[in-house]
């Protein structure tokens, strides 16, 4: 199933062949991983499920998904080059097939580095048709984030009351959610709140939401 | 979601008392927060964009990546002004064979095209619309009220089914692109009086008629396997887009000559969503089964490699 908010997710993209899926979606997929991930990364390694390993190599879904975290459009000419951009733009990928009974048929699994920072992010997500991506997980927490809108992704301690006080602070700096969901690894233990916002928050909720005590890491990612 | 359910939309329709076009506009602006308006200059663009890659498309020394495919609609096209030519079904016919390939056969060779839904089926529906709006003389603001339907026609098998290949075959992806078509040109085509006595009825006659029309084109698409050859997006996926054109005109004429299906749409869209989930991995975009396993097939993949 996929959700289409919009008759542009079905009479779109327009982009660069050959697959909806395999190129446009791999390219977006590997764009919504960067912008979570903040920046593009210096180091990738991304492992490939179902036809995405299968047949990925026909579509260009690795040139794509390459594309997309270096930050291309779907419709870029330059999609069929992006290893060489990579290389120019210092970022080292490898791939490697995996394989999973429940995962969706064209998923990716991105290990994203920027060494010299400490960051380390491991992203999952999949193309579900037409263009259109979902990120199922983000590190250890499940996660439903389509890119087609802003989010807000925020690291907390699971405490009673943390909800409210986040959303009280987006109802004062008129932020509509359009979802949400939260996760936990625990009971009282590290936390991840998402959400999906109508519009592109100013950067400065960020320090707002960590006037929170509980709240230690924010994180505004615009639609890609 | 704003596009959930078929029986839904049309009930909003007839609440509001506007054509469906109208309310699936008013919809699309209000849930991305713009004007009718922009809704409206956006499909105007993607309307260029279709234009545009159908006429490189047709171009004889089209090729694609692999060199595999490439030519076929200028063939089509060319096929007909010859006088030797052996004539079946027409020239307008044959030339909407040819539109509808066009588009693929430049997607396979990396060009820009409009996925509709999908690239794989981006053929089908520009192959129709673009072909009939000389015969009809149907000018841009009818054929972006088409773009319209098909797009929310299309939602209702993002909804209810898939839009995936990979998840179910073929069917979600040429299927869907028939019954979008179907649903669409009976929409544009359907026999409008300049002073309808009720429009409210004239409205719901043309709504019905347009599910009937999706209804009959992806009845006829059930099942249809995802095979391609090396795993690509060229055989048999090109010439998939052009029969799957001739399904959905076969489907818009059943209804605008006022066939109706037994069952609902919305009904038809969840059989589909079943059907898809049956098709075995193997004939599910995976190139492991169908016409990809085939020896010829499996010798184009080796010599690929």
């Amino acid at each position: 199933m996929s959700t289409a908010r919009s008759i542009f997710d079905i009479i779109g993209p327009v982009m660069v062949g050959p697959s909806s899926s395999h190129t446009a979606g791999a390219v977006r997929l590997g764009a919504l991983a960067r912008a979570i991930f903040g920046e593009q990364p210096r180091s990738a390694r991304i492992g490939l499920y179902g036809s995405f390993a299968d047949t990925g190599e026909g579509h260009g879904t690795q040139v794509a998904l390459i594309a997309g975290l270096l930050g291309l459009k779907v419709d870029d000419p330059r999609i069929p080059d992006s290893f060489e951009l990579a290389q120019s733009a210092g970022l080292d990928f490898s791939f490697e097939e995996l394989s999973s009974d429940d995962a969706h048929p064209n998923t990716a699994r991105f290990v994203l580095e920027c060494p010299e920072k400490d960051k380390l992010f491991t992203i999952t997500g999949s193309s579900i048709g037409g263009g259109s991506v979902i990120v199922t997980r983000i590190g250890s927490f499940p996660v439903e984030a389509t890119g087609d809108l802003p989010l807000i992704v925020a690291r907390h301690t699971d405490e009673p009351g943390i909800i409210s006080a986040v959303t009280a602070i987006f109802a004062a700096e008129n932020i509509n959610i359009a979802s949400m969901k939260m996760s936990r690894e625990r009971r009282g233990a590290e936390a991840l709140m998402i959400f999906e916002c109508d519009t592109l928050p100013e950067i400065s909720i960020i320090e707002k939401l960590k006037t929170i005590p509980q709240v230690h890491k924010v994180r505004v990612v615009p639609a890609v | 979601m704003p596009y959930a359910c078929f029986t839904t939309l049309l009930q909003d329709a007839a609440d509001k008392q506007c054509s469906l076009a109208e309310c699936i506009q008013t919809r699309e602006a209000t849930e991305s927060d713009t004007s009718v308006t922009q809704v409206r200059a956006r499909l105007a663009e993607i309307l260029a964009v279709m234009r545009e890659a159908v006429r490189q498309g047709s171009q004889p020394d089209i090729k694609s990546r692999t060199g595999l495919t490439g030519g076929d609609a200028a063939r089509l096209f060319d096929s007909v002004n010859r006088p030797d030519s052996v004539n079946v079904i027409g020239p307008l016919f044959t030339h909407i064979l040819a539109a509808s390939m066009a588009t693929v056969e430049l997607n396979a060779a990396m060009g820009r095209i409009v996925a509709a839904p999908t690239a794989g089926a981006s053929g089908v529906l520009p192959g129709a619309f673009l072909t009939l709006l000389h015969e009809h003389d149907l000018d841009d603001d009818t054929l972006i009220d088409g773009l319209l339907v098909a797009g929310a026609i299309g939602a209702c098998f993002a909804a209810q089914a898939t839009l995936s290949g990979a998840a179910g075959g073929c069917q979600a992806e040429v299927g869907t692109a028939a019954a979008m078509t179907a649903a669409a040109v009976t929409y544009m085509l359907w026999p409008r009086e300049e002073s309808a006595s009720s429009t409210a009825a004239a409205n719901e006659a043309v709504n019905e008629a347009l599910g009937h029309a999706a209804s009959f084109a992806i009845q006829g698409q059930l099942g249809l396997v995802c095979d391609p050859v090396a795993g690509l997006v060229e055989i048999p996926c090109i010439a998939r887009n052009a029969t799957g054109t001739a399904v959905a005109l076969a489907g818009a004429q059943m209804a605008l000559s006022g066939l109706k299906f037994p069952l609902p749409f919305d009904e038809v869209v969840d059989a589909a969503a079943r059907v898809g989930a049956a098709i075995p991995p193997s004939l599910r975009e995976t190139a492991k089964g169908g016409l990809a396993i085939t020896p010829t097939a499996k010798r184009i993949r080796r010599e690929l490699r």
